[in-house]
């Protein structure tokens, strides 16, 4: 319960840590935000002083700060978000179709590296400085380190341009998950391989799970009845924490491949200046990501019931 | 900002990973600094009969597709993002140390208010805060200062306050304090030695996780704007361009990998 109460605490602070942050953002944009916004309404070459002014008063652009940031707030704790400055649309219209995009990407990244990392790792595990176990260490700490738009970028060249087996960019169709759903699978499958190595690796060292193998339990049975319990504690753990990877990955991964999410609108909402969509925006990304973690955190306690005392 | 483990290597191999990672580094850095000594040229000189062309004498890694030269703009690239990545990691480093330590030496409402904050910036992934900062603030490179310096520093404030928590517990301090020795002293003696090699592992991370943000933002322009050579922007401008001049994309691509993997490398195994 405790748990809960700080992580509900922890959305509030974020809720109010980007409202103002966007505030502020509304005020101060470099150069007119009502000219910005005006020619991102009508087109650069019909946009005009009359407008740019039109939009001004109706958004409010000037005026006293204060009585402004406290009803800025208040729309937010009513989960009014307004409408995008750019299409006129609801924001929560909006976000809640980028949402659909961005959830079943992340899911498909998540259960590719899943796919992936674990088995090797598992593998590597049960043979300590094997072959196998090398060549992951090599393969994870070269993948740790590079960044997700250099893996996308070298996929997109071999896969998309060279091979030409698979579209650089596009939604709608199930080929379309495979590059940037991929992309993001491999950083993370760098990090839950190696977890999961160690795991197993500490576990093959128990003295339970040399019991387990006395007693004359095969070696697929002592891992599917000892191992994979054990194994999979700290790699839920680190979900968590991968969550990290794959939130800001998706900002990433969807603008390079044109994935119509919440990562995407988000940069585009920026570029374009699009205040209450990057509120939106960024406010999805900050809830969803303390959300997930609340659900790590009573997983984790589920799991391995000594860690909730 | 992704998510680093660490892994339990033996001694030696600890040892020589990181020999690999400070050659890395010190060999792009040398190249940075003294590349334009050996060839001199301008990143931003431009001859469009010779867009795309391969390397020769003057141009070392060919020319990109409005004919500057690539070697020129990349040695640019590599003092660029380095430099910010330094700034922002000394800045989030002296932070995240002084308030680090102020929390855990004060207690009370000062380390809970920073805790709170801590965990609600904890909360937004590091990139998104990098974004809005940039959108907020005027000037790229100042924006990037600012939003690496506002992610970098909770991890610097964590370690700080965790390893100062431990050696004020510690009876070597209680005796110390009893000596009536003060603050300074106590720091300088008890807490620094503790927190010194953390905060350099720390710090090396930083530094990637900088350069790597400055890179991925720009190559999804957010970032730095042409025709400023950022490693970054140079990819995403030579992309198109891959079949044709295939030398000029590899080149920023692997110079950005061979300093990420330099600088993982260089930090060694973290506790996480």
């Amino acid at each position: 319960m405790n748990v809960l109460v700080s992580r509900l605490v922890q959305a509030v602070m974020v809720a109010v840590l980007i409202g103002t942050a966007t505030f502020v953002m509304m005020r101060s944009l470099p150069g007119d935000a009502a000219w910005r916004i005006a020619a991102g309404r009508y087109g650069y070459d019909r946009v005009d002083a009359a407008s740019a002014d039109a939009v001004r008063a109706e958004l409010g652009l000037d005026g006293p700060t204060l009585p402004a940031l406290v009803q800025w707030l208040g729309d937010l704790a009513r989960f009014d978000f307004g409408t995008s400055l750019v299409t006129g649309q609801p924001v929560i219209k909006e976000i809640v179709h980028q949402l659909g995009a961005t959830v079943s990407l992340a899911l498909a990244a998540l259960l590719l590296s899943l796919l992936i990392g674990p088995p090797l790792g598992i593998l590597a595990g049960l043979r300590p400085g094997g072959a196998l176990d090398r060549a992951l260490l090599v393969a994870s700490t070269g993948l740790k380190a590079a960044p997700q738009f250099l893996i996308a970028l070298v996929l997109i060249v071999l896969v998309a341009v060279q091979l030409r087996w698979l579209p650089a960019a596009g939604h709608g169709e199930p080929r379309h998950f495979i590059l940037p759903a991929l992309t993001l699978a491999l950083g993370l499958s760098a990090v839950n391989a190696r977890i999961a190595r160690d795991a197993m690796a500490r576990i093959a060292d128990m003295p339970y799970w040399r019991f387990a193998q006395w007693k004359g339990l095969s070696e697929r049975q002592t891992l599917l009845r000892h191992g994979l319990r054990g194994v999979s504690v700290p790699l839920v753990t680190y979900l968590g924490l991968q969550f990290v990877t794959l939130v800001e990955g998706v900002i990433i991964v969807e603008s390079i491949f044109g994935w119509p999410g919440i990562g995407h609108a988000l940069v585009h909402a920026i570029f374009s200046r699009d205040v209450p969509m990057v509120q939106g925006t960024a406010l999805m990304l900050g809830l969803g990501f303390v959300l997930i973690n609340a659900a790590i955190d009573l997983a984790v306690n589920r799991l391995d019931p000594r860690t909730a005392s | 900002m992704t998510a680093t483990t660490d892994l339990p290597l033996r001694r030696p191999s600890v040892l020589r990973a990181r020999g690999v990672g400070t050659t890395l580094v010190l060999a792009l850095l040398a190249l940075a600094l003294l590349g334009g000594l050996i060839v001199p040229g301008d990143p931003y000189a431009q001859s469009l009969t010779k867009a795309l062309a391969g390397p020769e004498a003057t141009a070392p890694l060919g020319y990109d597709h409005l004919g500057r030269s690539v070697f020129h703009r990349l040695i640019h690239a590599l003092r660029l993002s380095p430099l910010i990545a330094l700034a922002a990691v000394a800045m989030a480093g002296a932070t995240g140390l002084i308030l680090g330590t102020l929390a855990a030496a004060r207690g009370g409402w000062v380390e809970r208010a920073l805790v709170i904050l801590t965990d609600a910036l904890l909360a937004l992934p590091g990139l998104l805060l990098v974004l809005i900062v940039l959108a907020m603030v005027p000037g790229t490179a100042l924006g990037f200062w600012v939003g690496l310096t506002l992610v970098l520093w909770i991890e610097f404030f964590r370690l700080a306050r965790a390893a100062t928590r431990e050696t004020l517990a510690s009876p070597a301090v209680q005796a110390s304090q009893l000596l009536g020795f003060g603050p300074v002293y106590i720091f300088r003696t008890h807490i620094w030695p503790e927190i010194a090699p953390m905060m350099l592992t720390a710090a090396a991370f930083g530094t990637a996780t900088a350069i790597m943000s400055i890179a991925a933002l720009g190559f999804v322009h957010t970032g730095m704007r042409a025709p400023t050579p950022e490693l970054g922007l140079m990819m995403v401008e030579l992309l198109p361009y891959w079949r044709e001049a295939p030398l000029a994309l590899l080149s920023p691509v692997i110079a950005t990998f061979a300093l990420l993997l330099g600088l993982t490398l260089l930090a060694g195994s973290r506790e996480t």
